[in-house]
């Protein structure tokens, strides 16, 4: 492979690791609330988090874009209070690959935790564990199988994102190339080996990404 | 123990649980047919429901009371809970589950029995270092006994610990709760709908229908022995109206 498409490889697996881990804590948080917990405006917050999976990713993107791009509602809040610069840069690639994957994060362990017998946290709690450490000593272990596949889902997703980051991120060599954009940019200019290439560097880390979730996913049911 | 159950009220599907008692017996047995609201009545005790009306207290300390807005959590009661199926912790192994609450426990607990005597009142000494999956259902209720006796409860709950269990079984089992509320002197509330454990177990029965309790007295006035291998529930005395 050409230094670009390690250099391509490397940024795409760096972004997918960054997104993946950003949306843990919200994702594991929301999960457990929908799962356990009964609140106004559930539904509808079941709905935003499921839209992303149902929306073309373009349009996705195009929210965001208008969200966070210099006129937008948080990318003037951002740069004038942060003096962060969202779109066209690296972060704009991990903000569309967050958005496109928090749904599989969100639905995988939310089911994961469902699954947990509540009956069995009722116990800790009454052997003198608060609510806190009973998510950390008992819920998260219980479920962390669907867990780690959420977060594996949610990784593969964020490899291969293309629609929303091209619109928010544009397509900007050595700043915002991922593997998909490079991919479509590639086979622009007739130059399908190289395509190839990256293709099979793709297929080969969500391959693997994708057969650990389904372990997991199976040791979870087991 | 003293343990005050006053004005309880508790909606549940099909009726509303009704309460108004306090037990100081060693062993109380609250019997009655699946749905009477006994378990219910347990997870209330225990702070696993609130209550919408009434007030509970253990030895003097207020657990619940609706008016004035107390709610003692469960893991600040110091009561321990054992549901049917034991409810025990599949990912940590016997030893994980006997000392989980010496491991989390936030608020102070009364003098723990150690580890070591727990250990050996119950038999569990070949267990410890197993796998909850390969247990056997006599063996995981023991452990759950254990797990609870360890986190030093006032007040132990039993729901149908033995309902579970092959028949031959349960004389073992009945022989470890005896041992429990001899070697460590911690009062039970134990929940049953066979009466032979009842008469087994409880100093006091408590017959509980449709939420209300509709009869109450030593274990042994209530349930009288019969020609089937089981007794039964006698009948209350007719007593002759005043002239």
């Amino acid at each position: 492979m050409s230094p670009d498409a390690w250099q391509v490889t490397w940024f795409t697996a760096w972004v997918a690791v960054t997104s993946t881990l950003c949306i843990l804590p919200p994702g594991l948080a929301l999960a457990w609330l929908l799962a356990r917990r009964n609140w106004p405006g559930k539904s509808i917050v079941e709905t935003l988090v499921a839209l992303p999976l149902v929306i073309p990713p373009v349009a996705t993107g195009l929210i965001l874009l208008k969200l966070f791009g210099r006129h937008g509602f948080i990318g003037r809040w951002l740069e004038e209070t942060l003096g962060v610069e969202v779109v066209f840069t690296w972060k704009a690639v991990v903000l569309a690959t967050a958005v496109m994957s928090f749904p599989l994060l969100v639905r995988t362990a939310r089911v994961a935790f469902e699954n947990v017998n509540p009956r069995v946290e009722h116990v800790a709690r009454t052997l003198g564990a608060g609510p806190w450490r009973v998510f950390w000593t008992i819920t998260l272990p219980l479920a962390r199988s669907g867990v780690i596949a959420g977060a594996v889902l949610a990784f593969a997703r964020a490899l291969g994102e293309f629609g929303a980051t091209v619109m928010v991120a544009g397509f900007i060599p050595g700043k915002t190339e991922t593997l998909s954009l490079s991919i479509y940019h590639l086979v622009q200019l007739g130059r399908d080996g190289e395509a190839l290439g990256l293709l099979a560097v793709s297929v080969a880390l969500a391959f693997g990404a994708v057969w650990f979730s389904e372990r997991m996913l199976r040791k979870a049911v087991a | 123990m003293n343990l005050e159950i006053a004005r309880l009220r508790l909606p549940l599907a099909a009726f509303v649980l009704e309460l108004d008692a306090v037990l100081q017996s060693r062993v109380t047995g609250l019997f009655g047919a699946s749905g009477a609201g006994k378990t219910s009545l347990l997870e209330t005790i225990a702070g696993l429901r609130r209550p919408t009306a009434g007030h509970i207290s253990l030895d003097g300390m207020v657990l619940t009371d609706v008016g004035e807005g107390i709610f003692l959590p469960p893991e600040a009661r110091g009561i321990g809970f054992v549901p049917q199926d034991g409810a025990l912790f599949t990912h940590l192994d016997v030893r994980g589950n006997l000392s989980f609450s010496q491991r989390v426990r936030t608020h102070p607990a009364r003098t723990a029995p150690t580890f070591e005597h727990v250990v050996e009142v119950l038999n569990l000494g070949p267990l410890v270092a197993r796998r909850i999956g390969s247990l056997s259902g006599g063996e995981k209720q023991r452990v759950a006994f254990g797990r609870a006796l360890l986190a030093a409860p006032q007040l132990l709950l039993l729901d149908e610990p033995l309902a579970s269990l092959e028949v031959e079984l349960r004389d073992q089992i009945i022989s470890y709760l005896r041992r429990i509320r001899d070697e460590f002197k911690i009062p039970m509330l134990l929940v049953s709908h066979n009466a032979d454990e009842m008469v087994a177990l409880c100093d006091e029965v408590l017959v509980l229908e449709t939420g209300r309790c509709i009869r109450r007295g030593p274990a042994a006035e209530l349930f009288r022995p019969s020609p089937r291998p089981h007794h039964v529930l006698a009948k209350p005395v007719e007593r002759a109206p005043f002239a």
